[in-house]
């Protein structure tokens, strides 16, 4: 009846987990019966459950990252702790079996489950405003992606209550990962976790790429986009042709595990190594999805700052196109011990290495356009500064273990650990808090505290060179990365460093927590009127915040790059105020219903309990055929209606 | 002072440079399906290279050359390439408000679907029952993974078909129902495209 799925799945005998479940178990029924309490589901199933707003959407992505944050980081802490303590004849507080499912599920969570919603939540609520438009492609399809990617988190955390968690590593590697060396849930929750959140990326994806090259404002030709939408459509483009290797390489997975088959296992002809191979095939450019929207957070906010264009953006859009294409020609780095062969290594060693010069350009441009302007060090621009000077160190340690000699020593040591996270922390995160304290006043009508945001920075800087400077000394001399427990006593003071360098970011994301509350608190002095708080180039600027559903009442006309600049030097912000009819889409529960379906599908399938997968799936089937026969999808709001909502907001920007 | 602008947006126009506004809807939908099937593609290419790797790994199971049937796989090529001419001449019929015969191609398309689907479900029955499954071997693993997920899509595209049919014969031809038909019938091709890859490289090369 209910498959694997017996009592024994609850760790009643592992004290941690089962009071991290209890605890959390009693955080969500308590929000929950607050929610009920006030009567707030009307509300939020209206405005934000079943809204299909990219606005909405976009937000709703950033918060789900922010919360994943913190699961991701209390892992990382775990880790530190643990690598800390147990030294010598000290073994620490975690069993084995737990820290492996630690490091596993903190790699998959901080990639597909912060990184990524932060970046996806960035760009979806800010490229249609950038654009000039009034929603995405598809807006319904937005929903569904953002609920799918919401379902994968909810499943990957189910696993802490229920079962266990893959103890494979976050790349899922066989012959470890299947069935024979990990037969319990862990793997499977893994996969398909993954698989749903990966379909909801993909969707996400395809819908992004049709809004930036099919919906544009009138005026707005390629070389007139932001560079954010630039960096945004290259992410896009990846994932749409990354995520789908992804998909295939998991079903295959799952399919060795599920009935048998002999993709990657030891016997009957599979071949392990071509799960290394198809897994880096999507796995290089991911870095590169996640890192691109970054670069453009980065560009727009340094352009803002500096009170100047863009140093160089036609060299920025080349850059980044250069790396969108470079970055499916040089997978193979992560697996040079495969023992591929000399001329193999030497070309994707080389391959590499050439990725550095765009970045370069990159760089550079940045630094050419801080040059001479007059620079307003708010909270965003720290960031930037701080992104430009740890992101340099990371690239450099990037180049080394991209010498196939090198690697050799190197590979699989504290080294690589510490360089990738000096790109993904020092690029990723770095660049969506300067996203997330830029954009924030656009999304929400107020201004984050700039005292907190910037003490809350210089904790997260400075712990972060704290914590993985160490690493790096610890991995030349010669400390594996994963290990439970260490041997030897001379690596301890540097962890201890380590340590207390994870302390001080902890400081710094309790000091972001404290801006948000403080922020929210105080908000009414610090309302946004104007729509343009820091004195915008581009068009998100140039309706009120927050902006109204439809975006802008009447579209924006663009003759140049930085649309909005232009429009306040020449005066020309206030359009002719004749409104014409326009339509909205309306709100749809086939986003929610979907992912509903989809996380009875997966865990069903977890547990192999075979009719319910089936139901999942009929009722998923239905729920898109349901909505595929629906005909009034738009709502229209008459020029009149229009004329009445523009004249209760704040007269700002284009608004006449 | 309002609009400079208005003299200067034409001008992009002309010159193709996408300065004209947003597209229309049916431009954004068939573009965005595009997308997608691209992404199906690529998916499939990783299928592909999963079989290529594993094609002669047949793990002292039968390999290609003792389990195909290439006069079967070839009726069965021919069914698929003509329910897309079918395919393409409802889809035509419906752009011309032609009810019935859309109705009419729509059916054949169905019928030659499903011959399709019912050579090769026999062949996959056929291999299991004489213990040759997708267990056997990798190379067995990759055939049936990645001729099975093409059938998976046929599967699905019937479906999508019947449903389709549903929704014309109850609402009739609006622009609606045509975008929803242009989606499909461009699904269905790609079925077409994703299946000559596959008699090239899995039954003509894999099966000598």
């Amino acid at each position: 009846m209910f498959g694997r799925l017996t009592w024994d799945a609850i760790p009643f005998n592992e004290p941690i987990p089962l009071v991290t479940s209890a605890v959390l178990i009693i955080v969500i029924v308590g929000v929950l019966g607050i929610i009920t309490k006030n009567g707030w589901w009307p509300y939020l199933w209206r405005e934000w459950i079943t809204s299909v707003d990219h606005k909405r959407i976009g937000g709703m992505y950033v918060l789900l990252g922010l919360i994943m944050l913190l699961r991701g980081f209390s892992d990382a802490i775990m880790m530190r702790s643990q690598q800390a303590i147990a030294v010598g004849d000290n073994a620490g507080y975690l069993p084995p079996d737990h820290y492996d499912q630690i490091f596993s599920a903190h790699g998959t969570i901080m990639i597909f489950f912060v990184a990524m919603p932060l970046v996806v939540g960035l760009m979806n609520f800010v490229v249609p405003l950038q654009l000039g438009v009034r929603d995405v492609a598809v807006p319904v399809l937005n929903s569904v992606s953002f609920w799918l990617t919401a379902s994968g988190a909810l499943l990957i955390n189910a696993s802490l209550m229920i079962g266990n968690f893959s103890r494979a590593g976050w790349m899922g590697y066989p012959p470890l990962s299947e069935l024979a060396f990990s037969p319990d849930v862990g793997v499977d929750y893994y996969l398909w976790s993954l698989q749903i959140s990966g379909l909801g990326t993909l969707l996400a994806g395809i819908n992004m790429v049709t809004t930036i090259l099919k919906l544009r404002a009138p005026g707005m030709i390629y070389f007139r986009m932001p560079v954010f939408c630039w960096t945004a459509l290259a992410a896009n483009m990846l994932i749409i042709a990354a995520f789908p290797i992804l998909t295939a390489t998991f079903v295959m997975l799952l399919l060795d595990r599920y009935v048998g088959m002999h993709f990657f296992t030891n016997t009957g002809g599979g071949n392990a190594m071509m799960y290394v191979n198809l897994f880096w095939a999507w796995g290089h450019p991911e870095v590169y999805i996640l890192i691109l929207p970054a670069f453009g957070v980065f560009s727009e906010v340094i352009a803002t700052f500096s009170g100047k264009p863009l140093f160089g953006y036609r060299s920025m859009v080349l850059a980044t196109l250069a790396i969108c294409v470079l970055s499916f020609m040089v997978w193979l780095h992560h697996f040079f011990t495969m023992g591929a062969g000399a001329d193999v290594n030497a070309f994707f060693g080389i391959m590499s290495m050439i990725i550095a010069v765009p970045t370069g350009v990159k760089v550079f441009n940045w630094l050419f356009t801080l040059f001479r302007g007059t620079v307003r060090f708010e909270t965003p621009v720290l960031w930037s500064i701080g992104f430009m000077i740890t992101f340099v160190i990371g690239g450099m340690t990037g180049v080394l273990l991209a010498v196939p000699p090198v690697d050799f020593v190197v590979h699989n040591s504290e080294f690589l650990v510490a360089h990738f996270h000096n790109v993904i922390i020092g690029g990723v995160v770095f660049g969506a808090m300067a996203g997330y304290n830029y954009w924030f006043p656009k999304a929400f009508g107020f201004t984050l505290d700039e005292r907190l945001g910037k003490a809350s920075f210089w904790c997260w800087l400075v712990g972060f060179y704290l914590a993985f400077m160490p690493l790096y000394v610890l991995g030349l001399m010669g400390m594996p990365r994963r290990l439970e427990h260490i041997a030897d006593p001379s690596w301890q003071p540097l962890l201890l460093v380590a340590e207390l360098g994870a302390i001080v970011i902890m400081a710094g994301i309790f000091l972001q927590i404290a801006q948000l509350y403080v922020s929210i608190r105080t908000r009414e002095q610090r309302r946004d009127l104007t729509g343009d708080p820091w004195n915008g180039r581009t068009l998100e600027w140039a309706t009120s915040s927050p902006p109204p559903p439809y975006n802008f009442a009447v579209m924006p006309q663009v003759t140049t790059i930085d649309a909005f600049w232009e429009m306040k030097q020449s005066g020309r912000t206030a359009a002719a105020p004749d409104y014409e009819p326009i339509e909205v889409p309306r709100n749809s529960a086939t986003g929610f219903l979907t992912a509903f379906f989809a996380v009875i599908t997966g865990f069903s399938a977890i547990w192999h309990i075979w009719w319910l997968v089936i139901i999942g799936l009929l009722a998923a089937a239905v729920t898109a055929m349901a909505f595929g026969w629906t005909d009034d999808r738009e709502a229209e709001i008459s020029a009149a209606e229009l004329a009445r909502m523009e004249r209760a907001r704040p007269s700002v920007g284009l608004s006449p | 002072m309002t609009d400079t602008v208005a003299e200067t947006a034409p001008e992009d126009l002309v010159s193709g440079r996408g300065g004209g506004g947003p597209a229309a809807t049916r431009t954004v939908v068939a573009y965005g399906f595009w997308i997608f099937l691209l992404s199906d593609i690529i998916m499939f290419s990783a299928l592909f290279a999963a079989f290529a790797v594993a094609s002669n790994r047949t793990a002292g199971g039968p390999g290609g050359e003792q389990l195909f049937h290439l006069r079967n796989v070839f009726i069965e090529t021919m069914c698929l390439l003509l329910s897309s001419y079918t395919c393409g001449l409802g889809t035509l019929s419906a752009e011309r408000q032609h009810r019935e015969r859309f109705l009419a191609f729509y059916a054949l398309t169905a019928l030659l679907g499903a011959a399709f689907l019912f050579i090769e479900i026999s062949e996959f029955a056929d291999m299991v029952g004489r213990g040759d499954g997708p267990s056997r071997s990798a190379f067995l693993s990759a055939f049936f993974t990645l001729v099975g997920t093409h059938g998976a899509h046929v599967t699905a595209g019937l479906a999508w078909l019947l449903y389709m049919v549903a929704q014309v014969w109850v609402k009739g031809l609006r622009p609606r129902e045509l975008r929803r038909l242009l989606c499909f019938s461009l699904f269905w091709h790609a079925l077409d495209i994703v299946w000559v890859g596959v008699f090239t490289m899995v039954y003509l090369i894999g099966g000598r």
